[in-house]
């Protein structure tokens, strides 16, 4: 039942014009027919889609983000599953640390990380190579990951591994058959977190890249920094419509608030 | 020699002492319980055994064999936990299959033990359920399938019914010694409720603050209780205190509230002792007859029997009486009480008085 | 014996000491370093850098703006997201879902993209200008690009979602019978949201302007493409020095700078709030 008063279903009505306003314009303008930016579009024209064709630039950089988004989530989960249930199960020292550790990427300021990484990698003949970014995805994004998976475990039942273990399995065959199943959805979902997480991400991206290996998200930063066409409107929208099938998607499966609030299956 | 035998086992977690010098045996083929009050180490004993917790000293010998080398998954036993534990993820048939996969059984093998197993526990019609859909009973009995179908050679059972409301907890005892005689298995089984020991165990452990009270079977457990501690647990008692006089091979002489009485032999030496009578045991006679005389203060009606609390010099008795269709003694009247010597337990005096 | 959990974390603890840990403590020595215009780094050890950065008034000038702004947007998050997560809370369950995805999904949706439609929206020749333009409110357009306010606003809609997801989480710890209570007493509305919500929900606040404090004050794509040369925060400053100018031991300096004033402010804020709100938040 919806309890709210008239002034906040208006506040509510604004607020949500407020956070789809951009987003609207920028899907809007990528229809234009003309040469410019123009909102509304006084025509409906996929012509803008069409230049994305012309523009190898990005369908390249695509292809990059893509290929970089799954394997540096898969490389942060096959990480970050063990380690969260490490961290989850046990009662050892040091435990709080490696847990801080791990989610310090969300507290260190990704203009450093961008310059650490940076310089890291140039040291080693790293910098712009693919491995180089997927190494450095994997550390951002593992916090995402960590935290729902983490989620997950805190609320196994131990005595089921007993059980397991009672009729003959081993530790690995308890991970496989009956831990796994039941963390499932946590990894999943924070799989596709990460993946989108990396499919975004620009500011540490920005300094490790070449241009050989530019990914989307740099392409277009340094796309509209130069000038801003309704070709990388288009291109924006449809990133923008790639994000929302695997929002819903995720929604669905696992609710977009509690995926981002990092909060087990209730 | 025993099936299982436990010698001096202790657990100690930091200063406490969880179980402390436990010895006890289990005939094969037996049914016994493991009674104790919450906290006294009843699951700390049922996980040493499983192998799940280290003893901090003591053996445990399962057919002659030491199993302190052995690790949980190879020690072959079934277990029942509390919760059941079942893997949601998997139907009744998967939970069941799983201990035989982990075997090597082969599939067809597989599927006819599984079948006999669900046949069992009277499953058989949701072999493919998922345990989220299914009631506390019926899980419990997937529990007993999962850990019946290795063919374990001891069944450790962790309050499996604990979790029932009353009558299916009636049902289920009765269900639970039937599969357990069927399957002819022998079975170690936790509990902190008198009335389920007593009805289903050949052999009661009574157990308190990690130690063991009493091992015998139900009857003599609850007739012929050793402890203070024994005779209030299990079921419901009168104790108070008495001086012992003397001691014979065949009688002991007691004063008991300034009154001199025989009582049966006893292995104690004259001093302050405590004596325990049952409510059932004690009778309303008349004065002359009087071992105590006191003033009833409550009086409730249960249908079968009646129940009296009467306040006496040795402190507020329970009786229950009998309703044998007759007028009973009414809220106030005085009543005179007595019991035969031979209803009388005479144990060693219980510094905190139950 | 406790060996195992560590055997389970050292992948992952490998990676992190050698791709984290590594290049902060590199990156910390580099800012000690010194930079010739024709030598490049030299491998010096002096706190030149950081007496360069807190002598020159044109990095006080851009330290003061980025923390301005990071304060501005966290005030503008916490007076919009808060009665937005209240009002959330409060949508019937089918509405929620659908509000849900318009509030916090473009949280998924890159900040470039979103920073693109505010450039769209707030041009000279923009949306918005146009529009006042149209309708006559306005003679000449308003300047919002290349302007603190107009990156304000744009950080504001970047980060929103997180101060409604803190106080939503806060608001779905709370026993939800206390509104019930407080109305059956008599309270209207808003004084239930002002007396009963609101200091329940406080924590959340505190904790969603803290992790839009830091976010904003570190943010790079939004000032970056609604600021220019011209309005220059911190981050497209080390930018600069980073991938323009090469002097990446000052670079690392500013760098050093940003990330110790950061964490000394999230700290002390922690520090705050436990100190006030500590045993509430049990
Ligand atoms: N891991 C542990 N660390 C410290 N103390 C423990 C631990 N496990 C059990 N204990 C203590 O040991 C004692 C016995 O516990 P145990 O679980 O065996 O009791 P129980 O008889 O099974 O009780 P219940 O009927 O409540 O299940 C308790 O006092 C408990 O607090
Ligand atoms: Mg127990």
């Amino acid at each position: 039942m919806n309890q709210n008063g008239r002034f906040s279903q208006v506040f509510n009505i604004l607020f949500c014009a407020f956070m789809l306003a951009p987003i609207v314009v920028v899907m809007g303008v990528s229809l234009t027919p003309e040469g410019f930016l123009e909102f509304p579009p006084s025509g409906i024209s996929l012509r803008w889609y069409q230049a994305i064709l012309d523009n190898p630039d990005f369908i390249e950089a695509a292809w990059i983000s893509l290929k970089l988004g799954i394997v540096a989530a898969t490389v942060a989960s096959v990480l970050a599953v063990p380690a969260a249930l490490a961290i989850g199960q046990g009662k050892f020292k040091g435990r709080e640390a490696l847990q801080a550790l791990f989610l310090s990427p969300l507290m260190v300021p990704t203009v450093v990380l961008g310059i650490a990484f940076l310089r890291f990698l140039s040291l080693f003949g790293l910098n712009g190579t693919f491995t180089g970014l997927v190494l450095c995805h994997a550390i951002i994004i593992t916090p995402f990951i960590l935290r729902l998976v983490l989620a997950a475990v805190v609320g196994l039942d131990r005595t089921v591994d007993r059980a397991a273990e009672s009729l003959g399995a081993s530790n690995w065959t308890i991970f496989r058959r009956i831990t796994l199943p039941s963390i499932l959805p946590g990894v999943i979902g924070g799989w596709v977190l990460a993946f989108i997480t990396s499919f975004d991400e620009l500011t540490v991206t920005v300094f490790i890249v070449n241009p050989a290996t530019t990914t989307l998200p740099v392409r277009m930063f340094s796309h509209i920094t130069q000038t801003t066409d309704p070709l990388v409107a288009s291109v924006s929208a449809l990133t923008v419509i790639f994000t929302i099938i695997l929002m819903v998607a995720v929604d669905r499966m696992y609710g977009l608030d509690r995926l981002l609030i990092g909060e087990g299956k209730k | 020699m025993a099936f299982l035998e436990a010698h001096g086992l202790t657990k100690t977690y930091g200063e406490t002492n969880a179980v402390d010098n436990l010895t006890f045996t289990v005939e094969k083929g037996s049914f016994v319980s493991l009674l104790g009050p919450s906290g006294c180490g009843k699951t700390t004993t049922l996980q040493m055994i499983a192998g799940f917790e280290d003893p901090t000293m003591g053996k445990i010998k399962l057919a002659g064999r030491d199993l302190s080398a052995i690790p949980a998954r190879d020690r072959g036993l079934g277990i029942v936990f509390q919760s059941y534990a079942l893997f949601m993820h998997m139907t009744v048939a998967e939970n069941v299959a799983f201990g035989l996969e982990m075997r090597n059984v082969d599939k067809a093998e597989r599927k006819r033990r599984v079948a006999d197993a669900l046949e069992l526990v009277h499953l058989g019609h949701l072999a493919n359920r998922y345990p989220r859909a299914m009631s506390g009973g019926q899980r419990q009995r997937v529990a007993l399938a999962r850990a019946l179908v290795i063919e374990p050679e001891l069944l450790l059972l962790d309050e499996p019914l604990s979790n029932l409301d009353a009558k299916l907890r009636e049902e289920m005892q009765l269900e639970l010694r039937r599969i357990q005689r069927e399957a002819g298995v022998t079975t170690l089984m936790v509990t902190h409720d008198q009335s389920e020991a007593l009805a289903m165990s050949d052999r009661v452990l009574v157990m308190e603050k990690g130690r063991l009270q009493q091992e015998d079977s139900p009857f003599e457990v609850y007739e012929r209780p050793r402890t203070s501690f024994v005779s209030t647990f299990l079921g419901k008692s009168n104790n108070f205190e008495a001086e012992l006089k003397s001691v014979s091979p065949t009688a002991s002489q007691l004063l008991i509230g300034g009154r001199a009485l025989t009582g049966p032999t006893v292995n104690l030496t004259p001093g302050t002792v405590e004596v325990a009578v049952r409510p059932e045991r004690i009778e309303i006679v008349d004065a002359a007859e009087a071992v105590i005389t006191g003033t009833v203060r409550e009086r409730i009606f249960l249908g079968a029997q009646w129940m009296m609390n009467v306040a006496t010099p040795l402190g507020d008795m329970l009786v229950i009486r009998r309703n044998a269709g007759r007028r009973e003694a009414e809220i106030g009247d005085t009543v005179h009480l007595s019991w035969a010597p031979e209803h009388m337990r005479i144990l060693p005096l219980n510094e905190v008085a139950a | 014996m406790n060996e195992k959990p560590w055997m389970m974390s050292a992948p992952a603890l490998t990676l992190f000491g050698v791709l984290l840990l590594v290049p902060l403590c590199m990156t910390f020595f580099l800012s000690f370093n010194s930079f010739g215009f024709y030598t490049g780094i030299e491998n010096t050890v002096s706190m030149e850098n950081y007496a360069e950065v807190v002598s020159d008034s044109y990095f006080w000038e851009i330290f003061g703006r980025t923390f301005a702004i990071a304060l501005a947007t966290t005030f503008f998050c916490a007076l919009l997201g808060v009665p937005q997560a209240y009002i959330l809370y409060r949508l019937s369950p089918a509405w929620r879902s659908i509000v849900v995805l318009i509030v916090i999904g473009p949280l998924l949706i890159s900040v470039v993209v979103r920073t693109l439609g505010w450039a769209i929206l707030l041009g000279n020749n923009g949306v918005i200008n146009s529009a006042l333009q149209n309708w006559g409110l306005i003679e000449r357009p308003i300047k919002m690009m290349y302007t603190s306010g107009g990156i304000v606003l744009a950080l504001t809609h970047v980060f929103l979602p997180f101060m409604v997801l803190a106080v939503w989480a806060a608001l779905q710890r709370k026993d939800p019978a206390v509104e019930a209570a407080a109305e059956s007493l008599g309270a209207r509305p808003f004084t239930i949201f002002r007396r009963i919500v609101l200091p329940q929900v406080i924590p959340g606040i505190l904790s969603g302007s803290l992790i839009v404090f830091s976010m904003a004050a570190s943010s790079f794509a939004t000032p970056a493409i609604l600021g220019g040369r011209r309005v220059k925060v911190v981050a497209t400053t080390v930018y600069d020095e980073f991938l323009n100018t090469l002097n990446w031991p000052l670079g690392a300096a500013i760098a050093m700078l940003l990330l110790a004033s950061v964490m000394v402010i999230m700290l002390a804020w922690n520090r705050l709030v436990e100190r006030r709100y500590g045993e509430a938040l049990e």
